[in-house]
């Protein structure tokens, strides 16, 4: 094993290079771009028997990633943003073919306004779409939830293909110390891939992603995909410990954060939870009996792990880096489906780091006092939409500078 | 000068197997269905067919399909994506060991016009572009017909279609044109109603790598207003009065193999078919049936080399 300072698109490329993945269909976008630059240097040097071919939209890459793994390849994609939304028609087609290809997506804001940093809105507009979805906090959670994602893609009770999960800039950009496994390790983890008999071969003709006439051929092989995300919960656990036998790093479907004896927990998910960690340990270290749930696997979601984390807590909050327009945010609505009966705590909605926007020591401070407050008064849908005075006034400056009258504040 | 047919010289040449079998739920007398049933023979049962939506997605319906080769339906925009996704594999699989090279597949983009036009054209061109090994086989039944009958650009000008019952407006668009321009290996219109053409083409073709395409004028009886029995006569008519013009290209150049008499003035072929009696009745639109013989004769004139 070898430890090298990496960012968290380098660690999405070497997951790809460890995974010894046979096709790589790609399409630049910022901020993802480097993996597939990684991975094409790697592919011309020899050090990964693979194809990449760029393609000329995301729409064709993630059909072309789809034909492929439906040919019996082992598949790799990368995007973000307003490419992973391009594509959006094939995210839904290419699940339903059943193919167990991995998707990297970079999390970008989505336009408009058009910008760069990080929130979760692409990535969660592909909730419904039959991709498993992984979200990782750090680089080496980045490389080793590709080599997962691999192993619970493929496994014939599964059968649907996976996004990886990281923030732009904030993962993608930042470097951070990578163990790196051996090949040979990851070779006996994740075994050459062999695909299941509905490939494209000479020997045996197939047709695949063909139509159904009627409701019922159509709900069947719908309610067939349920059934394989819900198998892929407990195939998860499986693999998670697998993983960790091997590799001495063990990732749930949650990460439970200073909850043992927490009244209080904030969700939160992806990089921006490390900012929530730190906050919580000041927050504890003054006094607050507070603790930080982490979401990592939101498909399939875990609601039985996060009920019988969060049943019994005085209060929790749930922090979006997202934001449904005209109901809130977006992880919020799902944790509070996995929450009812007795003991289900009161919920507090809180939206913040939309395009990348950072969390302030202070908005914590605030998310403790709403969350006492929701003890005694209880929980409400309605988001917290967090924005500072000074953000305020800055805004108002430019507003003016635009040539606007600035409205009263 | 015309080419000579190498492989396919008489209607006996036609081998007697059939790789896409009868009793579809397609419309009676489709002439894509025709051709594509042509196209398969020359090809050999070796192949996977590449699909975008059209009328030809209704060939594959759970649990029926009725091809002897292989069958993948993508999505309108995209089906030549896909073919390169099943082109990479094979080829990836067999060099990795993990595919017998006898498994290998010729990989058959088909589509109708509607999706070689406009949605599915980036993609097309992104194709030929990167040299994919490929067959394109495009039906082109001059309307969104699937859908009932709408006009696509590839719908001639004067057509009536459901969104256009006074005549589409615009020009027919030139795929064999705007494919030409992208530089693929070969390209070549044809009609089912000279299958000798179309399947000597087919074997041309397939001695050459690259990105192979093939557009053939397709009738649509319940669109065109033609009885299903007529649909090999129509076709037929489009090439002998000039209007549908067969031809190949190979190494940048356009032969056309199948130089019509053009005895017969365009208004025969017009005529029959529904979707342009308003050219006809209640009063005869001579402004409009001279400026379509002029269309055609002008492409004569000076034919594309």
């Amino acid at each position: 094993m070898t430890r090298e300072l990496l960012t968290g698109n380098a660690a999405a490329a070497w997951g790809a290079r460890l995974s010894d993945v046979d096709y790589v269909p790609a399409y630049p976008i910022t901020p993802q771009t480097e993996i597939i630059e990684t991975l094409a240097r790697w592919i011309a040097d020899g050090a990964l028997r693979a194809r990449l071919v760029t393609m000329d939209s995301e729409h064709s890459m993630l059909t072309a990633a789809g034909a492929a793994a439906a040919t019996g390849a082992r598949v790799f994609t990368a995007s973000s943003s307003q490419g992973l939304v391009y594509g959006f028609e094939m995210l839904y087609s290419v699940a339903g073919w059943r193919v167990p290809l991995v998707l990297v997506n970079v999390s970008r804001a989505l336009a408009s306004p058009i910008t760069l940093e990080p929130d979760h809105n692409d990535v969660l507009a592909a909730r419904d779409s039959g991709f498993l979805q992984l979200h990782a906090e750090t680089c080496q959670e980045v490389l080793d939830s590709v080599l997962m994602a691999h192993r619970l893609a493929e496994h014939r009770e599964v059968l649907l293909p996976a996004i990886v999960n990281l923030d732009g800039f904030h993962l993608s950009f930042t470097r951070e110390p990578v163990d790196v496994p051996p090949p040979d390790a990851v070779r006996d983890f994740l075994p050459a891939y062999a695909p299941p008999s509905a490939r494209f071969a000479a020997s045996h003709a197939t047709a695949q992603g063909v139509a159904v006439l009627g409701s019922s051929a159509y709900s069947f092989f719908k309610y067939q995909m349920q059934r394989a995300a819900e198998a892929a919960l407990d195939v998860q656990a499986t693999v998670a410990d697998e993983f960790a036998a091997r590799f001495g790093r063990r990732y749930g479907a949650v990460e439970a954060c200073m909850l043992d004896d927490a009244d209080y927990v904030v969700v939160m998910s992806n990089s921006f939870s490390t900012v929530g960690k730190a906050e919580v340990g000041r927050l504890r270290a003054a006094g607050e009996r507070i603790g930080l749930l982490r979401l990592r696997l939101i498909r399939p979601f875990p609601h039985g792990e996060i009920a019988r984390l969060l049943t019994g807590r005085r209060a929790v909050a749930v922090i979006d880096q997202n934001l449904s327009v005209g109901k809130g945010g977006i992880l919020f609505a799902e944790v509070a489906s996995a929450l009812r009966g007795p003991g289900a705590p009161p919920l507090v909605s809180f939206v913040g780091g939309l395009g990348g926007r950072r969390f302030r020591s202070d908005e914590f401070d605030l998310i403790a006092d709403r969350l006492r407050v929701a003890v005694t008064e209880g929980g409400s849908a309605e988001p917290h939409l967090l924005f500072s005075e000074a953000e305020h006034r800055q805004i108002l400056d430019m507003l003016r500078l635009a040539g606007h009258a600035a409205p009263e504040a | 000068m015309p080419l000579r047919r190498e492989i396919y010289r008489s209607i006996k040449d036609i081998p007697r197997e059939e790789y896409l079998a009868g009793g579809t739920g397609l419309c009676g007398g489709c002439g894509g269905l025709l051709a594509l049933r042509l196209f398969h023979k020359a090809l050999g049962p070796n192949a996977v067919f590449v699909n975008a939506a059209g009328c030809l997605t209704l060939l594959a319906v759970f649990p029926f399909s009725p091809f002897r080769s292989s069958w993948l339906y993508t999505a309108m925009a995209s089906a030549p994506a896909g073919a390169q996704g099943i082109r990479d594999a094979l080829d990836v699989l067999i060099a990795k060991g993990r595919l017998a090279q006898e498994e290998d597949l010729e990989v058959v983009v088909v589509t109708g016009d509607g999706a070689a036009h406009g949605i599915g054209l980036q993609a097309t061109l992104a194709a030929i572009h990167r040299g994919l090994d490929f067959y394109y086989f495009c039906y082109d039944n001059e309307a969104f017909a699937n859908t009932g009958f709408q006009t696509s650009p590839a719908s001639p000008r004067g057509s009536a279609t459901a969104t256009a019952p006074a005549g589409s407006p615009a020009r027919k668009q030139d795929l064999f044109g705007l494919w030409r321009a992208a530089g693929p290996a070969f390209l070549a219109t044809v009609s089912p109603a000279y299958p000798l053409d179309l399947m000597d083409k087919v074997a041309r073709a397939s001695r050459i790598p690259g990105p192979k395409l093939f557009v053939s004028l397709s009738a649509c009886p319940p669109g065109w207003g033609v009885d299903p029995a007529d649909s090999v006569e129509i076709a037929k008519l489009a090439v002998d009065t000039g209007v549908w013009p067969l031809k190949e290209m190979r190494d940048g150049e356009v032969v056309h193999t199948v130089v019509p008499h053009r005895t017969l003035p365009v208004e025969e072929y017009l005529r029959r078919q529904a979707r342009y009696r308003h050219l006809f009745e209640p009063s005869r639109r001579d402004d409009v049936l001279r400026e379509l013989q002029a269309e055609v004769d002008r492409y004569w004139a000076t034919p594309p080399r």
